[in-house]
């Protein structure tokens, strides 16, 4: 009875001797709830202070908001910033390690909606909260979801910075490289990054025009002559799938590559392109940097060109794409000469794209 | 009688060849259309012609060629393993010797730093190593890779079956030997991660980067292994009565034996060191030949092979058109139409016979 009572009083005192330093650590200690990307509402009683991230751009998220100092433990392919190299690997998003996780005692998982160990983690009684960035404006509200559940009291002002920085980029970008056209591969399928992805929207906002429209979604595997017929200024592709570009049939002649307006982006920029998260701004600077080097700089004249006069741009070398520059021309062209609809490839090509696609 | 069926299969299989041919050119990245007129049109704006002259010379005439090509070299394998095995389920795919061609070509690529970026923003300079690559020297390095990985999956297959004359032990042995070297490539992959999205994209079988080496490439093993198939199909009809009946006719069994083996592999791994893992035509090709007309071994090789080359084409073509400008791997597609026969196939059998036409 007496030494039930005395191990009693010492669990009390370990419990407030607990509860006691997570006031400490966080003198806010006040309850916090967010709702996640499945809808699910997550309370706690306090602001995380172990927290595991599964998917690289929420680590980034928790280190860019100040609290890379609360993550235990990673998924294998979080390497950036170099602090969280050191923390334990937890495997991979979509094959995390739960007993590892368990293991850890952690206050919160983050990781994305697409993993099916959030069940198991919740049976388990690990809080979860599934977050899926993918577009410019999830990166916002997976910020200040995130910068809630941290009882970050600034996450709005930290996106306001990122977005700022982005505009910045764009602002570099010189107008002559405004409306460039451009392919970017993300895989030598190959696989292009369309408008609608998160990397479209980046080139979007830098005022370059996406060979791959919306309408494709955001990562279609394309046929290779489409984008030899796009004849994109400009091909965006990461080190990893950038060899060989000249020598895929019929990709010599295109404008691209004859002039050499190719960027390579090494592995570690690759890696920011492609992840939707705080490095969204980097991301445009990298983009902007290759606009800037690499974009022609004829743009503004070939539009005065295609403006001013007929199709005969079609003559010089460098003109195949005058015709194409402006649809309206290319259309009268169209209209005009005998029934050759198939042979014009953006104006005519769009709609049926679309259309295709609709009824996949 | 047979014989002039034969030939009437034959005209009008190339007949069916050529039709494919020509529409696999007008369908492109917009779906059908006609890239021939502002071919053909002197009036069509330079650009125009030159634009067009570029995806029709370059790219759609030696994919659409090169799928053929790819078809006649399955279907003319699947000819010769049937024929060889006396087992008409018989393919390069369920012999493994297409999963060890993979094999070759993966390790091949991991060897030699495979999907390296070698260009730093600048053109290529040296030898550009990719799975995708145009380079003569490449791709017949792929080829010389998958080839021997095509026999090394024959001979262990046979190894395990320990002979030809047990069909479920040959299937068994077959499926075994393609699990455990494919399990092998996803490692090989795995440890090399810079080829591993261009493996894959390859693995699942696609015509999207054959261009005119490829072809001239698989050009020369068809015409090799067609004709070194032709003169030793000899062996084959005397086997087709069994083992000892060939001996009787004083065929040398066993060096015409291992040369079959040899054009197996050859006409699997250069298939497959150009388009990747493309399944069942091998096994369907020799079927629907045989379904239309019976006669000698030599000429089902070669009926085999000009119906495989049908039959890739045309599912090249339709896995180009049927969602352009996005296109389905043709391998996927294969395999489903492929599978279904095989399935209505073993349906079909059940009914008559006890077992798969052992």
């Amino acid at each position: 009875m007496n030494r039930c009572g005395s191990a009693r009083l010492r669990l009390m005192k370990n419990v407030l001797l607990l509860l006691w330093a997570a006031v400490a650590a966080n003198a806010l200690a006040q309850p916090v709830q967010v709702t996640d990307d499945r809808g699910v509402v997550v309370r706690l009683a306090a602001a995380p202070q172990r927290i595991v991230s599964l998917l690289p751009s929420l680590t980034e998220t928790v280190c860019e908001l100040g609290r890379c100092d609360r993550l235990v433990g990673v998924d294998r392919y979080s390497d950036y910033p170099a602090s969280v190299q050191r923390l334990p690997t937890m495997g991979g998003g979509l094959d995390p390690n739960v007993e590892a996780i368990v293991a850890l005692r952690p206050d919160v998982v983050l990781m994305a909606t697409s993993s099916r160990v959030a069940d198991r983690l919740r049976t388990l009684g690990i809080a979860v909260v599934a977050l899926e960035p993918k577009t410019h404006a999830d990166v916002q509200r997976v910020l200040l979801t995130v910068g809630q559940l941290l009882g970050v009291s600034d996450a709005q002002k930290v996106w306001r910075a990122i977005d700022a920085g982005v505009s910045a980029a764009a602002q570099s970008v010189p107008a002559s490289a405004r409306g460039v056209r451009v392919y970017f591969e993300v895989n030598q399928g190959p696989y292009a990054a369309g408008a609608s992805s998160f990397i479209g929207e980046t080139l979007t906002r830098l005022g370059v025009k996406n060979i791959v429209p919306t309408a494709l979604g955001p990562f279609p595997k394309l046929n290779p002559e489409y984008i030899v017929r796009a004849n994109p200024d400009l091909i965006m592709v990461g080190q990893r799938s950038a060899d060989g570009l000249a020598q895929r049939p019929g990709w010599a002649g295109m404008r691209a590559l004859r002039e050499q307006r190719l960027c390579v982006f090494p592995v570690e920029e690759a890696n920011v392109l492609v992840r939707p998260g705080p490095r969204m701004a980097e991301a445009a600077r990298i983009m902007a940097r290759c606009l800037v080097e690499k974009a022609p700089r004829t743009a503004v004249s070939k539009a005065e060109r295609s403006a001013a006069g007929p199709p005969q741009g079609g003559s010089s070398p460098s003109g195949g794409s005058a015709p194409r520059a402006a649809g309206s021309v290319g259309a009268a062209h169209l209209a005009a000469g005998p029934p050759q609809g198939g042979s014009v490839p953006s104006g005519g090509s769009a709609p049926r794209a679309a259309g295709s696609v609709g009824a996949q | 009688m047979t014989s002039r069926r034969a030939t009437g299969l034959a005209l009008t299989l190339l007949l069916i060849s050529l039709a494919l041919v020509a529409l696999g050119v007008c369908v492109g990245s917009t779906g059908l259309e006609n890239l021939l007129t502002p071919l053909l049109d002197p009036q069509a704006p330079a650009a125009e012609r030159a634009l067009a002259q570029q995806i029709v010379w370059d790219i759609r005439l030696p994919r659409t060629l090169g799928a053929w090509l790819a078809g006649g070299l399955l279907g003319l394998a699947g000819a010769v393993a049937q024929g060889l095995f006396r087992n008409p389920l018989a393919d390069p795919f369920l012999l493994g010797s297409a999963s060890g061609a993979s094999l070759g070509v993966a390790l091949a690529l991991a060897a030699l730093g495979g999907g390296a970026g070698m260009l730093g923003g600048a053109m290529p300079a040296g030898l550009v190593v990719s799975v995708f690559s145009g380079s003569a020297l490449v791709r017949l390095g792929l080829t010389g890779a998958a080839f021997v990985g095509a026999v090394l999956a024959v001979l262990l297959t046979l190894m395990l079956s320990r002979g030809v004359q047990h069909t479920l032990r040959l299937l068994l042995g077959g499926v075994v030997v393609g699990v455990v070297l494919g399990a092998m490539t996803q490692m090989v992959l795995l440890l090399s991660p810079d080829s591993l999205q261009a493996m894959q994209a390859f693995m699942l079988g696609s015509t999207s980067f054959v261009g005119w080496t490829a072809c001239a490439l698989m050009g020369a093993v068809w015409l090799l292994c067609g004709g070194s198939a032709w003169l030793l199909a000899r062996v084959l009809d005397g086997l087709s009565l069994g083992d000892a009946t060939a001996r009787s006719l004083g065929l040398p069994l066993a060096p015409m034996r291992a040369a079959l083996v040899a054009v197996l592999a050859l006409a699997t791994g250069t298939a497959v060191a150009q388009t990747g893992l493309i399944a069942f035509v091998g096994l369907a090709a020799p079927h629907l030949v045989r379904s239309i007309v019976k006669t000698t071994h030599a000429r089902l090789i070669l009926l085999s092979s000009l119906a495989g080359g049908v039959l890739l084409t045309a599912a090249d073509t339709l896995a180009r058109g049927l969602i352009a400008p996005q296109e389905l791997p043709v391998g996927v597609l294969t395999a489903v139409l492929g599978g279904g026969y095989l399935l209505w196939l073993m349906h079909r059998r059940s009914g008559g016979e006890r077992g798969l036409g052992a």
